[in-house]
C-alpha cells in the first residue's frame, strides 16, 4: 500500500487553469494575460468570471512580456500563460531586460514544458528553460509535482512579491499530493523518509520518484524521497539534511541535465557536502514526437532509471 | 528653477524659458559624455528640445515624492534608452534627483547606468532599456493599467527610428490599436541614422506615416527641433487621445542638434568629445541654469 494513493488523473496545467480562478476571485489586481493558447492554458474559466481582467494578446509572446511588464506599474499582478518554450527561449531578451532586471511582479506560467508535451516533437519540448530562468537574478522558479499542486503555487505565487518562473505540463497525470499538504515557497516536501538514498525530484517525475522508492523497498533500500518544487530559491537545508542521513543523491527531473534541479543541488553539494549524486535527466539532446510514457522510457526519465541511478550512487558513497 | 509639478497643459507655454532649459540640457549630455569618454550624445542632443517640452510643459508629474506607479500622473518611458544622459540631464533638472548627480554618469557604483534602469532605485525611471524595441509594450502595459485602475493620467513612450526595425514594436502597434489603448502617445525620433550609418541605407523604414495609419494609430508629425511647433503637436496630440486609437507622432528631428559638428551624420551616436571638442560644443549651448 502506497503512502501516495493516486487520488486522480489530471493535467497540472488544468491545475493552474483552477488555481488562477479562484485567485481571480480573492484578488482584484490579478490580471491573466495569453498568447492565443487559452484553452491549452485552461483560463477559460477565468476570462469567463473576469473578461475585463483578462487580455488576449494573440501570437506575440515578447508583447506579451512587455505588456506585463508594464501592468505591474499601477500595482496590477499579471500572469502570463503560454507553452513553456514561448515563456523562455522566444522571450528571454523580454523577460531578462523588462522583468527580471527591472524587477517587475510577473508570474510567467509555462505549461508544456518538457518531454511529456509528447507528440508535438522537440520544437515545442523545451528543456532548457529551468536552467535560463535559473540564471536570471532575483526569478523564483517552481516545478509543481501535481495537479494540486500547481493550483497551491498558483495561488500562493499572487502573494509573493517579484517575478516567478512557474513550470507545469500537458498530459493528464497522478494526482497524489493531498490538497491540504501546506505549500511554501522554497520549502521542499519531504513526501518519504528514508536513509539510503535521497531522490530529489520536481515536477511530473516526483511521482516516478516514488514509483522508485516503492521499488527500492521490494529490494530492501530505504529512499528518501523529497519533493523539491522550488528550483530557485533551493532549499538547501532540505538537501543537506538528507544527504547527511542517507550518503548520496539522485536527482530526477524533466529537463536537460544542463542546467536545471540537478546541476542546483550538485552546487549545494560541492559547496557544504561533497556527496555522490545522480543526475535523471534528458542527456543534453532534443525530445521528439511520441507519448509521454515511450518518451520517459526512451529518453531514461522512467522508473527503472531513476532505480538503477539509486543503486549507483549508493555504490559510490 | 522651473517647476516641479507641471499643472495643466491649457496654460501657454514659456517657450523663451523652454528653449532656455534645452540648451542647459544639452550642455548637460555633452559633458555627462566627456567626462567618462562613453555614452551617446547624438540621438540625446536631437531629443532634447522633446524632453524639455514634455517635463517642463506637457506633462503632469510628481518628481517628489516620486513613486513607482505615479497614480494621477503622466508616465513617460524611453525606449531607445541609450539616449539616457538627455533623460537624466531632464529628470535632474526637474528635481527628481540632485543635479550634482550627473557627474556620476557611467561610473563605478551610479544610478546612472549606461542604459536607464529600476534596479538602481532612480527616481523618474520606471522600466530598464536599452536592448530595443520593447518599451512600446511595457508603455501599452502601463496605459491598460491606468485605465482600469480608473486613472486619467496619460502614458508617453518614446523609440528611435532604427529601433522600429526591431519585430516586437509592430506586435505591439498592432496590439495597441486592435485593444484601442487610446491613452497612449507613442513618438519616433526620426532623426534618419543609426549606428551603422543612415537609416535609409542599413534598412530603409519605408513609408512609416501610412504603416502607422494602416495599423491603425492616429498619426501627427511634427519637426522636434523647433519647440513651438512641438508644443502644439503635443497639445494636439493629447486632444486626440481618449478617442479610440493610440496616437502616435513621428517627430523629425536632427540627430547631434546644437552642436554643429555634430550634426548631419551618424558620427556621432555613441562616440564622446575630447577637451576640444568639449570646448567647441559648448561655445555652442549657453549656460543657462548652472552646470552641474
Amino acid at each position: 500500500m502506497s503512502a501516495y494513493p493516486v487520488l486522480d488523473q489530471k493535467d497540472t496545467r488544468s491545475g493552474f487553469g483552477a488555481g488562477l480562478h479562484e485567485l481571480g476571485q480573492k484578488n482584484p489586481d490579478v490580471v491573466a494575460l495569453c498568447a492565443d493558447l487559452t484553452g491549452s492554458l485552461k483560463m477559460d474559466a477565468f476570462k469567463k468570471a473576469f473578461p475585463d481582467r483578462f487580455i488576449q494578446v494573440g501570437i506575440a509572446e515578447a508583447n506579451m512580456m512587455g505588456i506585463a511588464a508594464g501592468l505591474t506599474i499601477g500595482g496590477k499582478i499579471p500572469y502570463t500563460g503560454t507553452f513553456a518554450n514561448f515563456s523562455t527561449g522566444r522571450v528571454y531578451d523580454q523577460v531578462r531586460q523588462s522583468i527580471a532586471y527591472a524587477g517587475k511582479n510577473v508570474k510567467i506560467c509555462a505549461s508544456h514544458a518538457g518531454l511529456t508535451l509528447g507528440e508535438d516533437g522537440a520544437t515545442h519540448q523545451i528543456l532548457e528553460d529551468i536552467g535560463l530562468m535559473r540564471m536570471l537574478p532575483g526569478m523564483t522558479v517552481i516545478v509543481p509535482a501535481d495537479y494540486n499542486q500547481t493550483k497551491q503555487a498558483t495561488i500562493a505565487i499572487a502573494d509573493h512579491d517579484g517575478p516567478v518562473y512557474l513550470r507545469f505540463g500537458r498530459p493528464k497525470w497522478p494526482v497524489f499530493i493531498p490538497a491540504d499538504m501546506p505549500f511554501e515557497i522554497g520549502k521542499a516536501q519531504r513526501l518519504i523518509e528514508g536513509t539510503d538514498v535521497s531522490l530529489l525530484a520536481c515536477g511530473h517525475l516526483v511521482w516516478r520518484a516514488l514509483q522508485a522508492a516503492e521499488e527500492l523497498a521490494q529490494a530492501g533500500v530505504k529512499a528518501e524521497v523529497i519533493n523539491v518544487h522550488t528550483i530557485k530559491p533551493l532549499d538547501a537545508e532540505a538537501v543537506l539534511n538528507s544527504v547527511a542521513k542517507t550518503g548520496c543523491a539522485v536527482t530526477c527531473e524533466e529537463h536537460n541535465r544542463h542546467g536545471g534541479l540537478g546541476d542546483a543541488v550538485a552546487q549545494v553539494l560541492t559547496a557544504h557536502r561533497p556527496t555522490p549524486q545522480e543526475f535523471v535527466a534528458v542527456n543534453d539532446s532534443f525530445g521528439e514526437s511520441g507519448t509521454p510514457d515511450q518518451l520517459l522510457r526512451k529518453y531514461g526519465l522512467d522508473t527503472p532509471d531513476i532505480v538503477a541511478a539509486a543503486h549507483r550512487a549508493m555504490k559510490r558513497k | 528653477m522651473p517647476h516641479a509639478t507641471s499643472a495643466a497643459t491649457t496654460h501657454v507655454p514659456d517657450l523663451d524659458q523652454l528653449a532656455r532649459i534645452a540648451s542647459q540640457i544639452r550642455r548637460d549630455i555633452v559633458r555627462q559624455v566627456h567626462a567618462v569618454q562613453s555614452g551617446h550624445p547624438g540621438g540625446s542632443l536631437g531629443c532634447a528640445d522633446l524632453f524639455t517640452a514634455l517635463y517642463f510643459h506637457f506633462m503632469r508629474h510628481q518628481p517628489t515624492p516620486w513613486d513607482m506607479d505615479g497614480r494621477g500622473q503622466d508616465l513617460f518611458f524611453l525606449s531607445n534608452g541609450h539616449i539616457s544622459p538627455v533623460f537624466y540631464s531632464t529628470l535632474a533638472r526637474a528635481g527628481y534627483f540632485p543635479v550634482k548627480e550627473l557627474a556620476t554618469f557611467r561610473r563605478i557604483d551610479s544610478r546612472l547606468q549606461g542604459h536607464p534602469t529600476t534596479h538602481e532605485g532612480l527616481p523618474g525611471v520606471r522600466m530598464a532599456s536599452g536592448s530595443l524595441g520593447q518599451g512600446m509594450s511595457v508603455a501599452i502595459g502601463a496605459a491598460m493599467a491606468k485605465r482600469m485602475n480608473g486613472d486619467h493620467g496619460l502614458v508617453i513612450s518614446l523609440h528611435g527610428d532604427g529601433e522600429l526595425q526591431e519585430g516586437q514594436i509592430w506586435e505591439a502597434a498592432l496590439f495597441a490599436a486592435a485593444k484601442k489603448v487610446d491613452n497612449l502617445i507613442s513618438i519616433v525620433d526620426l532623426n534618419g541614422r543609426q549606428i551603422d550609418g543612415d537609416v535609409d541605407d542599413v534598412l530603409p523604414l519605408g513609408d512609416l506615416k501610412a504603416k502607422w495609419v494602416a495599423f491603425g494609430w492616429d498619426v501627427q508629425e511634427t519637426n522636434g527641433n523647433d519647440m513651438a511647433e512641438l508644443v502644439r503637436t503635443l497639445q494636439e496630440a493629447k486632444s486626440r487621445t481618449g478617442k479610440g486609437k493610440p496616437v502616435m507622432i513621428l517627430m523629425r528631428t536632427e540627430m547631434g542638434q546644437g552642436v554643429d559638428f555634430m550634426m548631419h551624420s551618424h558620427e556621432w551616436h555613441g562616440i564622446a568629445p575630447n577637451d576640444e571638442q568639449l570646448s567647441k560644443a559648448l561655445a555652442q549651448l549657453p549656460e543657462t541654469l548652472g552646470d552641474y
